[in-house]
């Protein structure tokens, strides 16, 4: 049983690699529901300039976030080749639109490294933590902080 | 596993709701003048059986009270007391306090003495009875344990704590030959009753030995169990019932009688009531095959004799029983054989030779006055849900066919014409899942007036219509405060008191109508009264008085009735218990406004006033205008719009360096450039030959909205943007269109009172300078 297996190996934990604006970054691949292709995105009014918008999921309204936007980097053109990765976070869904999903990585987690204190990178507050994969530095996001302020009005 | 009392006494109370509402219709038509017997016994029937349900779940608060408001209406019944509007009144009074006792006893909650006892009272005295406590409370909850102590010998009975009791009566438990001793002598008067309880009779808390009882108070009975249906111990099935009964009645009564008694059992059971004097009842015979068992199960000698042979482990067909017994049976048996096999459900009824015959399966069939199913508000959602899914899948189907190149006229085309149909066929379908009746919502606005004339001191009759008219569940709900609230209005404000009703011609008593009605796709609630009409002098003198209006004001009638619905707006010059706590018509008007409805008054001087409440059918769908403004598409309200105009450059005034408003007919309208106020876009240069929606606000405040275009008209799915996203300005919700796109919901009043109103852009500071 596969399942059983990943439970007993709880050292480490599976993530979903992404790239955006030329950046390696990665989620928990529990907290992701789907990835699915981009689609024309309903503009919201008074959003945030990282909201993108809305599409529709199957009958639900979903908020798709630029992550490029969001962590401040270079957006590049949009283009069809976007990807939307679904994610759930508590009960709440949103979007996340990255240039293209890499991998599933399963990383132990001592091989985690806190991220280094650097005040002046936005993109910073939104990691969690680094680690390496093939030479390749791998962004872990904290979901949280990306995520678009609920509850009071998005103004 | 999980409770099955709370599961039966769940259903015991929404059953207690049904029957409220019964006893509801019932005192209405009473009050109105109905005099039927049926009516009266649908009061009656209705208080009973709370009682009878009440007293085996042991809500003695419950039974004590239903048993003397009971009490009562046996009387009115039995024809000893003739109902005055005074009694009526009470009836209602106590059908209020019932309803109250059942939602606490539900609610595990108390109910004050000082509320039952005062009315209590009042009843008995009305009624002419003496204090009945005794017999209340003699009323023992029935035990709804079907626990079989196994390791005893005791056999297929059912534990019943009151079986001691049965000594009472002359029971027998015997054997063929007595039976036939007992058969009737020509000439007795009296009834041979034939009863079988089904499960179900059992498992709703009805108890064969207060139905015997009853009998008893008809005459002499005696009484002689069947026991031959008694499986084995180790096949008895402890939740089945194998007894059945045959009970002679020697009494003066009539048959009606005898029936009556069954009265609360009629479908749960077999019955057949045949004359003693007629001749031998055909079920009789079939007494035969039973072995009568005594309450000890039969010893394997004793059960010999019969096909009841303990050896065998499933007892044999029924015609196998049959048998042997064949030359002590009548020929007339075969008929009820065959019905057995037809609805034999297990093999113990199969081997219950009394489990039916023909003329007691026609008393046995349950009679439903309509079946109806309770099913969870979020699977329906859920329902409504997708099927907003499959008209949208259905559009979006439609369109790459056409995108296809394919003619109109192909098999592909028609078939989705009829796709089309049913998809919409099936949307509208579900949503009357959704509507309920507002009849519940009247009822209750009945106990409202009740209680609020009595405390003003008027005397006010309700009228309702049109009860059946149905709404969304989510509507009705959201209704009950308003309504309330303008119900107690009419009563405390709008009527006037007797006496002043007296001298100005009018009947004592006050009118209140309510009305439901569909109207163009709406629904249209009034409430209107046969008071004093809106005193407009004095309501413009508060208002001005209040800082509402300018003093100087010129105010047409509609606009003085209007500032009725300000807020901190209150008239009644004494502040009664009932409204006028700050509370007022604004919080009414708000209320329906977010149920996307709107409120009108009419008023005539002297006649009465009417408020008028109009709402959309549904939450879950709405009227819309699909327009186009800066390449995205927008969905508006249909019920916003009060008309729609391409604009002149006669019609285009500027206002201060940024503004513009609208001539319309002599009135000036502010102009809003719908994607400039949502951040589409910059205002444009020119608004000449542009497209204007005008929207009406319910302070009947307009504003005039510019947008690219008008692109269809059409019913939209709503959904919310608050769960997944958060609230945004001007926006109420969104939807999906045809295309798979998502369209937002504008919501007009929101936008408005939030809109910058530039239509100009703003010229650069220095260019003056420059």
């Amino acid at each position: 049983m596969t399942d059983n297996e990943k439970q007993t190996d709880a050292t480490s934990i599976e993530l979903l690699s992404f790239r955006v604006g030329g950046q390696d970054y990665s989620v928990d691949i529990m907290s992701v529901r789907e990835i699915r292709g981009s689609a024309r995105a309903t503009s919201l009014p008074h959003a945030p300039f990282f909201v993108k918008g809305v599409i529709n999921l199957r009958g639900t309204v979903l908020p798709i976030i630029d992550l490029a936007a969001r962590l401040g980097l270079q957006t590049g053109e949009d283009t069809e080749r976007n990807v939307i990765i679904v994610v759930d976070l508590g009960g709440r869904t949103a979007g996340l639109m990255v240039d293209a999903v890499s991998d599933i990585l399963a990383i132990p987690s001592e091989e985690m490294q806190p991220p280094p204190d650097l005040a002046a990178d936005d993109a910073r507050t939104f990691v969690s933590a680094l680690t390496i994969v093939d030479g390749r530095m791998i962004r872990i996001l904290d979901l949280e902080a990306v995520m678009p302020p609920q509850g009071e009005e998005v103004a | 596993m999980s409770d099955p009392m709370a599961e039966i006494r769940a259903s015991f109370f929404i059953e207690c709701e049904e029957l409220l509402e019964s006893l509801q219709d019932g005192l209405q038509m009473m009050d109105d003048g109905d005099t039927d017997s049926e009516t009266i016994n649908v009061v009656f029937r209705a208080v009973h059986s709370i009682k009878g349900g009440a007293g085996a779940f042991g809500l003695d608060d419950l039974v004590r009270f239903a048993h003397r408001f009971e009490t009562a209406m046996d009387e009115v019944r039995t024809g000893r007391f003739v109902p005055d509007a005074e009694a009526i009144r009470l009836f209602f009074a106590c059908a209020d306090i019932l309803g109250d006792l059942v939602r606490a006893a539900r609610d595990e909650e108390t109910v004050s003495e000082d509320i039952t006892g005062p009315a209590l009272e009042k009843i008995d005295v009305l009624v002419g009875l003496e204090e009945e406590e005794e017999e209340a409370l003699d009323f023992t909850p029935a035990t709804l344990s079907f626990d079989l102590d196994v390791g005893g010998d005791l056999g297929g009975l059912p534990n019943l704590p009151d079986l001691p009791d049965l000594s009472t009566f002359p029971t027998a438990f015997e054997t063929e030959d007595e039976i036939t001793d007992l058969s009737p002598v020509g000439g007795a008067k009296g009834f041979q009753v034939i009863f079988k309880p089904e499960d179900s009779l059992y498992a709703s808390g009805n108890e064969p030995l207060y139905l015997f009882r009853a009998l008893r108070d008809l005459g002499d009975i005696s009484v002689v169990c069947k026991c031959g249906a008694l499986p084995e111990l180790d096949h008895l099935n402890p939740d089945t019932g194998y007894l059945s009964w045959m009970v002679t009645v020697h009494t003066e009564e009539a048959e009606l009688s005898v029936r009556e008694v069954f009265e609360f059992v009629d479908g749960l059971c077999l019955l057949e009531i045949s004359p003693l004097s007629g001749p031998a009842p055909t079920a009789l015979p079939e007494l035969t095959p039973a072995v009568s068992a005594p309450v000890i199960p039969p010893e394997p000698e004793q059960a010999a004799p019969t096909p009841l042979v303990p050896s065998h482990p499933i007892l044999p067909p029924l015609a196998d029983i049959e048998m042997p017994n064949a030359p002590a049976a009548p020929v007339v048996k075969s008929a009820p054989i065959a019905s057995v096999s037809d609805d034999a459900e297990d093999e113990f009824s199969l081997s219950s030779p009394n489990a039916t015959s023909g003329p007691t399966k026609t008393t046995g069939t349950p009679t439903q006055p309509r079946a109806t199913v309770r099913v969870d508000l979020e699977r329906i959602d859920r329902l409504v849900n997708l099927v907003g899914e499959l008209v949208i899948n259905q559009a979006m189907l439609s369109q790459s066919v056409a995108e296809a190149g394919l003619p109109p006229n192909s098999p592909v085309s028609t078939g989705l014409e009829e796709f089309l149909q049913l998809t919409r066929d099936i949307q509208e379908s579900v949503m009357m899942i959704r509507a309920q009746p507002i009849k519940s919502l009247f009822q209750r606005m009945g106990r409202i007036v009740r209680e609020s004339s009595a405390s003003v001191g008027k005397e006010v009759r309700l009228h309702t219509d049109g009860e059946n008219t149905e709404v969304d569940k989510t509507v009705i709900e959201r209704l009950a405060d308003p309504l309330t609230h303008m119900i107690r209005n009419a009563v405390d404000h709008g009527l006037e008191s007797p006496e002043v009703r007296l001298a100005a011609g009018k009947p004592r008593e006050g009118h209140v109508t309510l009305t439901a009605q569909h109207r163009s796709g709406r629904i249209v609630i009034e409430v209107a009264d046969d008071g004093a009409g809106i005193n407009r002098e004095r309501v413009k003198e508060k208002a001005i008085e209040k800082g509402l209006v300018p003093a100087d004001a010129q105010l047409s009638d509609s606009d003085i009735d209007n500032l009725l619905f300000l807020p901190g707006f209150s008239t009644a010059s004494a502040i009664s218990n009932l409204s006028g706590r700050g509370v007022g018509m604004d919080v009414v008007r708000s209320s329906i406004q977010s149920l996307g409805g709107r409120i009108n008054i009419t008023s005539q001087e002297g006649k009465g006033t009417t408020f008028s409440i109009s709402l959309p059918l549904t939450l879950a769908v709405l009227d819309g205008m699909v327009v186009r403004v800066a390449d995205e598409t927008l969905v508006v309200p249909l019920n916003a719009i009060l008309e729609t105009l391409t604009l002149t450059d006669g019609d285009l005034k500027a206002l201060g360096p940024e503004t513009h408003v609208v001539q319309i007919r002599g009135g000036f309208v502010p102009l809003l450039d719908l994607g400039a106020e949502l951040g589409y876009r910059s205002p444009l240069d020119s608004y000449v030959g542009g497209i204007v929606l005008l929207i009406g606000q319910e302070d009947g405040n307009r504003a005039a909205l510019a947008v690219d275009a008008i692109e269809d008209q059409r019913q939209v799915v709503i959904k919310g943007l608050e769960g997944s996203y958060g609230r945004v300005p001007g926006i109420a919700a969104a939807t999906i269109l045809g295309d798979g796109q998502i369209a937002l919901i504008l919501d007009p009043m929101d936008l408005v009172s939030q809109a910058s109103g530039r239509t100009k852009i703003r010229q650069p500071q220095h260019s003056l300078v420059g």
